[in-house]
């Protein structure tokens, strides 16, 4: 009899979080201002498994939109669909649509062009990824694949994207050396000069601190917060004060669905929803 | 029973195992010094190496052996990069092994697999029955250099799998985030980070190819041949000429393993002077051969260290 | 700035279906393998009935009266293979056991390409070697050893197949977790009772695919035999005396002319069609073993 009930409270324990998604719904702000994606009714399925679901979504332009959540939540998974990432694997499908102002065209739809899409959506993965080539060919790769052959507009465009991503007087003296030579959090911002050489106009931060240590960390966030005039930008985080200090609207997923989107300052002191206090104010996660 | 076995000091096993590895490298140092005791008033002998095959034993040398070699070597070189390489990439990079094309995918790989373990006299029947009497290449060097093409092929694609394979995919994707296609990223990065990995599988490949002498006698090579195939080069622009390149493809052969065989089977004990020094020869080959492939592996691995 | 990518595109469309080609293309040589052995024999089969193949005791094909019983050359085939595994099994799994469970890292990394190098040196140079030292050395040990003889052979290619009953064999051995060898060390085990008890019983089905595969190379090797184990076709099982293997008779006959669709130039395809079979079927049961320890971890 005791341990029935023990075996009844643990499974409430359990199934608490799940059954209060579909109890108290959700609370979708849509942001003042230029929208620059709009996510409607977002599906996203490995083979069989429904990774997300019917995510509504709108980003503003030139804002920081950061996306929180549990592991496993589907915010990695939301942010490459941005890019379309997960075109690289198979069994991948979408539903929905993901429209990209201001043109309007549908980054879900299978006739979109991919490469024009990911050379006007940047990415910044979890683990800093340089070539293992030359500092100067990391950052140049992107030109070279998009067609550009001038040297000497290669060589400007490479300068400024590492004077954006505050690494210029670090490396000035040694383009030519290998970029493994570099320490991680250099590393990082070398990814971040990549990405921006090509001047996307939406950037996509992947958890792009979480293999840096904090003096990396907080060089990084002050980096993120200074591209903010430049462009668009999303950033998949699971440090909650990251999100907090960084960003002006956030989202909270959790098991796929979108709980919560708002502005950064009402999420972390007035969240409409129980669920999305819970997770900020440490009670799983 | 059980007992006897834990009552036993852990010393006797490891001893016994140690006096069996023993075996095999005393096996291996007996062969080389046997062939190089039987060869050594060969291999010091310079006219050795400049004569052609004779029916007298101390006139005769291997220089149309060792030139037949290097042409069906550079034949199946080139034949089975042109195929391996990118058949390897393939399957580690392209395919998805899903719908239609999938089944062809599990196909090809599969069929890889089994060929790596296909008797090498049977490739020789093939080669006989095909290129030989079927495609009339005759028995030529173009034939003896695909059919030994075939025999590096399965070799050439595990290790250029294998070398891919040891790239992370978040170089990939980085490259595919700044809108790379497929082949950007194979030709940027997939080849180069793994040419170390695809030339060390190619040097093992062609170790083992050029001791290879079944199927070379199955598709005719002779072993009797007292000239050399004709220079393709002339002295006029463009310094080469492509009826003579045909001609060098198409012309008789023989190689140095068949060479040996050909001395072996002979009565007399002279021609088993030739035989071990030729032997031996082929033998020091395979050696550096794979000491190169060995070194450039621990090279590669300490290069790329993701 | 960005130039047109159409270019891009289409050369990313046909180096794909340059790689799909190349891949496709191997197929071709499987099915130019199956094509000629089956079309040669089949014309083979026309002239010598399967019956006679499959239950004549003698293999003449040179003589004047020609007989066509297949069992003296896979007698010789498997009287020298059973050798070379008589040899290569204990050694290969004294090797693999010790490498996989004592060795230290350094005498490991020596003794593995050591052990693989023997693949790779030139089966004629064995030849050589088991004829002009093997034999002789032989003869002084085992009385009646005829020059020409199938445990000289044997023996060679015992040592010859060891980098696959002893190095692969090893690396099924040392894919086994090492959460296993604690939990038997744990509760007291000695490390020999933890190898052949615990280690070799987990590894069973890589070890013995190993030795299959090992078996199907000694079958399918032709040199040590042309060389060192006489051309006679002989319906024997005692190791002194010459034999004739299937790959034997191959060699045999191609260093004649060969007059293309003779009697003797079918032959050699009907030999290799069983050659074929013989050995795909070996290497089917090993790759199957294989599949088996991905299945288990």
């Amino acid at each position: 009899m005791v341990i029935g009930s023990m075996i009844e409270s643990l499974k409430n324990l359990f199934s608490f979080s799940a059954e209060r998604v579909s109890e108290m719904g959700k609370t979708i702000q849509k942001p003042e201002g230029e929208i620059k994606l709009e996510v409607k009714d977002l599906n996203f399925y490995y083979g069989d498994f429904r990774a997300l679901k019917n995510i509504n979504l709108k980003i503003p332009t030139k804002k920081i939109t950061a996306l929180i959540g549990p592991s496993g939540c589907g915010k990695t998974t939301l942010l490459r669909c941005f890019n379309r990432m997960h075109d690289l694997y198979p069994g991948s499908r979408y539903e929905g649509s993901i429209i990209f102002h201001p043109e309007g065209i549908n980054i879900a739809s299978p006739k979109i062009d991919v490469l024009d899409l990911r050379r006007r959506i940047g990415m910044v993965f979890q683990r800093p990824n340089p070539f293992p080539k030359s500092i100067f060919e990391n950052v140049a790769y992107g030109l070279r694949v998009n067609g550009v052959k001038d040297k000497k507009l290669i060589q400007e465009k490479v300068e400024w994207a590492l004077r954006a991503s505050a690494l210029w007087d670090e490396v000035k003296d040694r383009l030519n050396a290998n970029a493994y030579s570099l320490s991680g959090g250099q590393q990082q911002r070398l990814c971040i000069a990549r990405a921006i050489a090509i001047e996307p106009e939406i950037l996509l931060f992947d958890e792009p601190t979480s293999a840096l240590d904090p003096i990396s960390t907080s060089k990084i966030e002050e980096l993120i917060m200074e591209l903010k005039d430049k462009l668009t930008i999303i950033i998949v985080t699971h440090n909650m004060q990251q999100a907090a200090r960084v960003s002006d609207w956030t989202g909270f997923m959790y098991l796929g669905e979108l709980i919560e989107f708002a502005n950064t300052q009402k999420i972390f002191t007035v969240p409409s929803q129980k669920l999305t206090e819970d997770y900020i104010t440490g009670r799983f996660g | 029973m059980s007992r006897k076995i834990n009552s036993r000091p852990d010393i006797v096993f490891p001893i016994v195992g140690f006096l069996a590895f023993l075996m095999v490298i005393s096996f291996l140092f007996t062969l080389i010094i046997n062939l190089f005791i039987d060869g050594i008033e060969k291999i010091k002998d310079t006219s050795f190496y400049t004569s052609f095959p004779s029916r007298f034993p101390d006139q005769a040398g291997i220089l149309s052996g060792w030139v037949g070699t290097l042409l069906v070597m550079a034949g199946a070189i080139f034949w089975s990069l042109l195929i391996g390489i990118p058949a390897g990439i393939y399957l580690e990079e392209y395919a998805t092994k899903r719908g239609f094309i999938g089944k062809i995918e599990t196909i090809i790989e599969l069929n890889i697999n089994n060929l790596a373990a296909v008797p090498a006299i049977i490739y020789g029947l093939l080669a006989l029955g095909i290129f030989v009497y079927r495609f009339k290449f005759g028995e030529s060097i173009l034939t003896a250099g695909l059919t030994l093409s075939i025999l590096m092929l399965p070799v050439i694609v595990v290790n250029t799998r294998e070398a891919i394979r040891r790239i992370p995919r978040d170089i990939r994707e980085g490259a595919y985030a700044v809108g790379a296609t497929k082949w950007d990223t194979v030709r940027d990065h997939i080849l180069p980070y793994s040419f170390g990995g695809i030339l060390t599988g190619l040097i093992i490949a062609a170790s083992r190819a050029i001791g290879e002498t079944a199927p070379l006698i199955t598709i005719g090579a002779l072993t009797f041949i007292a000239f050399l195939p004709p220079s393709p080069f002339t002295s006029d622009f463009p310094f080469i000429s492509l009826d003579k390149v045909w001609e060098v493809f198409m012309s008789p052969f023989t190689v140095l393993p068949i060479q040996i065989f050909n001395w072996v089977s002979r009565p007399q004990a002279a021609f088993q002077v030739n035989a071990a020094a030729a032997g031996f020869i082929l033998l020091i080959l395979t050696v550096l051969m794979n000491a190169i492939a060995y070194y450039l592996r621990q090279k590669v691995r300490r290069k790329y260290i993701w | 700035m960005f130039s047109s990518v159409t270019y891009k595109k289409f050369l990313d469309k046909l180096m794909l279906a340059v790689f799909f080609t190349a891949g496709f293309i191997t197929i071709f040589i499987t099915v130019g393998i199956v094509y000629v052995l089956l079309s040669d024999s089949i014309e083979f089969f026309k002239e010598v009935s399967i019956k006679e193949f499959l239950t004549e005791k003698e293999w003449t094909p040179v003589f004047a009266t020609k007989k066509f019983g297949i069992w003296p050359l896979v007698s010789g085939t498997f009287l020298i293979a059973g050798i070379a595994m008589v040899v290569s099994v204990p050694l290969g799994l004294l090797i693999s056991i010790y490498l996989s469970e004592y060795a230290s890292v350094r005498v490991r990394e020596f003794a593995k390409p050591i052990i693989e190098f023997l693949e790779a040196i030139p089966t004629v140079v064995f030849g050589y070697f088991t004829l002009l030292f093997v034999t002789p050395f032989l003869q002084k040990i085992v009385p009646n050893l005829d020059g020409f003889n199938s445990l000289a052979p044997g023996i060679v290619l015992g040592f010859m197949i060891l980098p696959y009953t002893a190095s692969m064999a090893e690396d099924a051995m040392k894919g086994v977790p090492q959460r296993i060898r604690e939990a038997s060390y744990s509760l007291g085990a000695t490390k020999l009772r933890t190898a052949l008890k615990i280690v070799l019983p987990a590894a069973v089905s890589g070890v013995v695919a190993g030795f299959i595969l090992g078996a199907s190379r000694a079958i399918g090797e032709t040199m040590v035999v042309a060389i060192a184990a006489g051309m006679y076709p002989n319906l024997t099982l005692d190791p002194r005396e010459p034999v004739q293997t299937m790959t034997g008779y191959i060699v045999q006959v191609a260093l004649g002319d060969l007059p293309f669709g003779s009697i003797e130039y079918l032959s050699i395809f009907a030999v290799g069609l069983a050659l074929f079979l013989i050995a795909f079927i070996f290497n089917s049961i090993a790759l199957w073993l294989r599949s088996r320890i991905r299945e288990v971890y």
